[in-house]
């Protein structure tokens, strides 16, 4: 059983005018066997908090707190929070050209972990994980999201998801870019992390097509770098129909 | 990692796209000689010096370095010869064509000449610098007997001064394998011309690394003997702090159906490293059929550092069976270690990584196991080095 738990976060961005802040007092709860839905416009930050939560270094944590299992995660290094069990899928994955697939899931796997994966289990493990999510084994001799398309970038980070078994992932629009088919697979690759143990997920999404695959415990409005509402499943539906007027009135700031 | 330019000098924003920024031609035409005193002393603004920093060349180029030192040439698996300047064969690989090379050729007493007959077994030359503060001029020559398939490793290491000319030739249908490294200790600085000459059907797979030393310029010029020449040039360096490392060649395709591949990759790390590599292949009328690429690849894994990247091609015939050239200066960005950090790797394991993985093409073709692994753990020595 893990919690993840952000307070009052504040976050700013440097700018050529000066730090420009964009969190403005985020409070969140996320606790493993939950799925929390990010819902907002654009721009509002989503993605600064899900970066900031991954320690993004341009992002710069101002006042509030974030902990996993009481464990401040703000003090601990990039690398310090994916060991500790977070994990970010990010909205645009970063090409690494030179490194291949394969030596970077082992790379990572045997960092996450503590000690390099079997080769023989790990192999078969990394070919059943592939081939859930629908990817063809050569990816693993391409390098890092090179020249990957949008949909295969994501069905590569849920990949990561699968491997590296986080006690709690924030997806960054990991459904935005898949066509019908690809939603199903990466859905489904998600809700296989998401059973498989003591996980939580916070999935930040524009869509309410994938909360018919995904289904959310509970959806949160986000407005002007903050949760302006929460709710049950409804309020997505909510904003599928009304969109986020309200909320968006709601949170500008004064 | 991006296929830009970044790190590419500002003047030579031309370079991007190959053209470099002079007319080509005066790389065949150039001035040669075996004779120090037939050049000038070069001010440092001229073309082939314009990259280096003289002050750093300790009196090679103007005539005020005092070899009094001794380098020493060692040559291990195969019986070399020790030969005056008068030896018939001196200068069969080619002519100087800088002051530097010339001054070492004039200034050299005896001679290391290395035959390779047959198959013989991989050979090891080690050249040792004379020691800090002291200054020497070095001469051999690894030449092949026709049908000869060989593989030679030269290794300079030590402290000191060196400028030194290396004679490759290929005898007609022979095959040699090249090795070279510069292992310097950091205080020594080294200049050293290679004169390269293929044979009829003669091929060299020659592998040039530069790890270490303060200053290291090596310039390398290929010319072909007759039809049937191949000549694959492969190099890798790796530049720290303040550290220069400059790589020159000229491939004179002046012979029908030869064929040439270049691919330099160089990592730098730390302020002020600075490599600079210019490629130039030439082409000449007579030169039908020749198949040419030239490749450089620069990653730069620190702010301050540079690399300058000139790829030069001149082609003087239609009739070539293929020819390109590319040069692409990426960084090692934030966006990327933060990436990798992101799934739990360290950031030291990040940039071993990338660093691996970027100087894994070429490692990957030095066929000596021993000597593979020995040159990997010198490039994450030198990662560990700087730490940045
Ligand atoms: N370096 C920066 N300089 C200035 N503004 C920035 C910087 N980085 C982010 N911002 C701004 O912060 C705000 C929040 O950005 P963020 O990417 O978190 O939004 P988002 O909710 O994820 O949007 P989207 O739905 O489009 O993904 C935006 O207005 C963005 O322009
Ligand atoms: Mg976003």
């Amino acid at each position: 059983m893990s919690t993840l738990e952000i307070k009052d976060l504040h976050v700013s961005v440097a700018t050529e005018d000066g730090p420009k802040e964009i969190l403005k007092g985020v409070d969140l709860t996320v606790a493993s066997g939950q799925t929390h839905a990010i819902m907002g416009p654009n721009g509002s930050g989503k993605s600064t908090l899900a970066y900031a939560i991954a320690g993004h270094p341009k992002y710069e944590v101002t006042s509030g707190s974030i902990t996993l299992d009481g464990e401040d995660v703000l003090a601990m290094s990039v690398d310090e929070r994916a060991r500790a069990g977070l994990f970010l899928a990010m909205q645009y994955p970063v090409e690494v050209p030179g490194v291949s697939m394969a030596n970077f899931l082992r790379s990572a796997a045997t960092a996450v972990r503590g000690e390099a994966p079997k080769l023989r289990t790990w192999v078969k493990e990394v070919k059943t994980a592939m081939a859930d999510l629908g990817i063809d084994p050569s990816f693993a001799d391409r390098s890092v999201n090179e020249g990957f398309s949008g949909g295969e970038k994501k069905r590569h980070e849920v990949l990561q998801l699968a491997l590296l078994k986080p006690k709690i992932a924030v997806l960054d629009e990991t459904d935005s870019g898949l066509d019908v088919d690809a939603l199903r697979v990466v859905s489904e690759g998600v809700n296989r992390y998401r059973e498989s143990g003591d996980a939580g997920v916070l999935l930040i999404t524009h869509y309410t097509r994938i909360l018919n695959h995904i289904r959310p415990d509970v959806v949160h409005v986000f407005a002007g770098g903050r949760v302006v509402e929460s709710g049950g499943p409804e309020l997505a539906e909510e904003l599928e129909k009304h969109g986020y007027v309200r909320f968006t009135q709601a949170g500008a700031p004064a | 990692m991006t296929a830009d330019v970044a790190g590419l000098a500002p003047e030579l924003a031309g370079a991007k796209k190959g053209q470099g920024d002079r007319p080509l031609a005066s790389a065949g035409e150039r001035f040669t000689s075996y004779d120090v005193e037939a050049f000038e002393v070069p001010g440092g603004r001229e073309e082939i010096w314009r990259f280096t920093p003289m002050r750093r060349l300790r009196g090679l180029h103007d005539g005020t370095a005092a070899f009094d030192g001794t380098a020493v040439v060692a040559v291990e698996g195969a019986a070399a010869e020790t030969v005056g300047r008068d030896d018939p064969r001196i200068g069969e690989g080619g002519v100087p064509a800088d002051r530097v090379a010339a001054a070492a050729w004039s200034a050299f007493d005896t001679a290391t000449v290395l035959t390779l007959d047959g198959t013989p077994e991989p050979v090891t030359v080690t050249v040792q610098g004379p020691g800090e503060g002291r200054c020497a001029a070095a001469h051999l020559q690894v030449r092949t007997t026709p049908h000869t398939q060989a593989t030679v490793v030269v290794t300079y290491s030590g402290s000191g001064t060196l400028a030194d000319n290396l004679e490759i030739v290929l005898a007609d249908a022979s095959q040699l394998t090249l090795i070279v490294t510069d292992e310097w200790a950091d205080d020594a600085v080294h200049v050293g011309a290679q004169h390269i000459s293929v044979g009829r059907d003669a091929a060299l797979r020659g592998v040039a690394v530069a790890l270490g030393g303060d200053l290291v310029r090596n310039s390398s010029t290929v010319q072909y003997r007759g039809p049937g020449g191949d000549a694959e040039l492969l190099g890798l360096g790796f530049a720290d702090a303040g550290q220069h490392l400059e790589q020159r060649l000229l491939v004179d395709h002046a012979v029908p159906h030869c064929r040439s591949n270049v691919h330099y990759k160089n990592a730098l790390q730390g302020d002020g490293a600075h490599t600079v590599w210019i490629g130039d292949v030439l082409i000449r009328a007579a030169a039908e059929g020749t198949d040419t690429f030239e490749l450089n690849r620069n990653l730069v894994l620190t702010p301050k550092a540079r690399a300058d990247s000139v790829p030069n091609l001149e082609i003087e015939t239609g009739e070539i069976a293929g020819a390109g050239h590319a040069s692409a200066t990426g960084r090692f960005d934030d966006e990327q270690l933060f990436y990798l950090q992101s799934r739990g790797i360290p950031e030291d394991v990040a940039r071993r990584l990338v660093v691996r993985g970027f100087f894994g093409e070429i490692l990957s073709k030095i066929t000596l196991p021993e000597l593979r692994e020995r040159l990997e753990q010198a490039v994450e020595a030198e990662l560990a080095v700087t730490g940045a």
